[in-house]
């Protein structure tokens, strides 16, 4: 175990790199798949159109490759961002795609009842969706959405390929030197599946709370 | 019996050559309609003759194909914030309540007056609980409406109408979804609505409630108004074949 204290502190602020790319990016993810949700269940086709788009985009190209495209392309388009926030914003944007899916299919088990009540008592749109469509979606919603952070988190490993040192990155530094490749990943597999487990236990926890009452 | 029509006083809703088609089907057939001020219609007839449509044209949760209707002087505004406006004035009591079910009864009857027409929050759950103690929940008032019986969430469907203030109160099948022992918590509340004035348009079963409430019954067969009169003309007199013929199934012999 000499290997791992060797080398704590590295690998402890790899693990931070990990956890503040997974918050940062998940948080950003949850806010942008709401809008994008938002847009596409609007009377608006134009915003229904680029939000379906949008979904279609991010879950049909490889998150590795968006990672890659965003490291060359963005320089070249004026865009000079350090490689850590390129990984928070690329990993958002891919993320809010799957975060728009989960919630959609909580849209869909809001009744359209509800919606004819909010009408008729006057509700715009928008009090419609904010005051009675997405709280009840978004209850419906949390455990998919915990899903989608949990796969956010295992996808910040990608970043490793882009240069952004985070936990596997930091991992394999660390095996070049002691070429123990099998003690070392696994340890990296036993942290990721440790923050998966914390994930989806909040998330249990956030969905009991927020539970309606039958 | 509530309250007779006066002749002279605006129309509260009119509908003039109203269409409606749903694709091939056409629901509304020239439907001509004046309602008054205090005025309580029952809208009856058989399953398929439009009456639910009819109700919900009032306030546009139906779009109409051609003709016009008007609430209180104002002809309906197509979408948007007109519109919006438009449906606070008006209640509308559904057949399945449509409670907001992640709310409580009392967030229900308030979350309108405050989200819609402003009214401070104080207030709004002071005369929330008023409508509650009316419509006899007001012990309800902190439960949630998969808690309440049918029967008492359609009594809170009903005060979070009345919250509103509107000037005309529609009821799309208030009591169909209703096992039959809570039907008549429902209708009382109505009646005592009926007899303190305030305008109504009911699509409803309950030959009883259009007996004891109703100013004018409106029977309805394929799309068109076939036959409109007093409740007691009605039932014992009706004129036209079908509706004499839909009278005889529906009424004990």
């Amino acid at each position: 175990m000499n290997i791992f204290a060797d080398s704590a502190g590295p690998l402890l602020s790899a693990l931070g790199t990990t956890i503040m790319m997974a918050v940062i990016a998940g948080v950003a993810a949850i806010v942008l798949g709401t809008i994008v949700t938002a847009a596409r269940i609007s009377p608006i086709p134009v915003l229904r159109g680029i939000a379906f788009v949008y979904v279609q985009f991010f879950v049909n190209v490889p998150l590795l490759v968006l990672l890659i495209l965003a490291v060359f392309a963005l320089p070249d388009a004026g865009l000079l961002l350090p490689l850590t926030p390129t990984a928070i914003i690329v990993l958002a944007l891919y993320e809010a795609a799957y975060v728009a899916e989960a919630i959609r299919s909580g849209v869909n088990t809001v009744g359209t009842g509800q919606i004819e009540a909010s009408r008729a008592l006057g509700f715009t749109l928008v009090q419609t969706l904010r005051l009675v469509v997405v709280p009840q979606a978004l209850r419906a919603a949390v455990q998919p959405i915990g899903n989608v952070m949990i796969a956010l988190t295992m996808n910040t490993a990608l970043a490793a390929a882009i240069g952004v040192v985070e936990l596997t990155s930091e991992a394999n530094k660390l095996n070049l030197v002691q070429a123990q490749p099998i003690l070392i990943f696994s340890v990296a597999g036993l942290v990721y599946m440790a923050l998966a487990l914390i994930i989806g236990l909040s998330a249990g926890r956030i969905e009991k709370r927020v539970a309606i009452k039958r | 019996m509530a309250h007779a029509p006066t002749s002279t006083a605006p129309a509260m809703v009119q509908m003039t050559a109203v269409q409606k088609h749903f694709g091939d089907h056409h629901v509304l057939k020239d439907i001509d309609l004046t309602i008054a001020p205090r005025e309580v219609v029952v809208v009856v007839g058989p399953s398929g003759s439009g009456k639910s449509t009819l109700c919900r044209c009032i306030n546009r949760l139906e779009t109409i194909t051609s003709g016009s209707i008007s609430v209180d002087g104002v002809e309906l505004p197509s979408e948007g914030k007109a519109l919006a406006r438009l449906r606070a004035e008006v209640g509308m009591v559904f057949q399945s309540f449509n409670l907001f079910a992640h709310r409580t009864i009392l967030d229900n009857v308030t979350l309108a007056p405050i989200k819609v027409l402003g009214q401070p929050r104080k207030e709004a759950q002071a005369e929330g609980l008023q409508l509650l103690e009316r419509v006899g929940i007001a012990d309800k008032s902190d439960q949630f409406p998969a808690q309440l019986s049918g029967g008492q969430q359609q009594r809170a469907a009903i005060a979070r109408a009345l919250a509103m203030k509107p000037k005309v109160m529609l009821f799309d099948e208030p009591t169909s979804a209703l096992d039959p022992e809570m039907v008549s918590e429902v209708l009382d509340v109505m009646t005592s609505l009926a007899s303190e004035g305030m305008t109504m348009v009911v699509v409803t079963h309950e030959m009883g409630f259009a007996r004891r409430a109703a100013d004018r019954v409106i029977f309805m067969d394929d799309g068109r108004i076939v036959e409109q009169n007093t409740p007691a003309d009605f039932f014992d007199r009706a004129s036209s074949p079908r509706a004499q013929a839909f009278l005889s199934k529906i009424l004990p012999h």
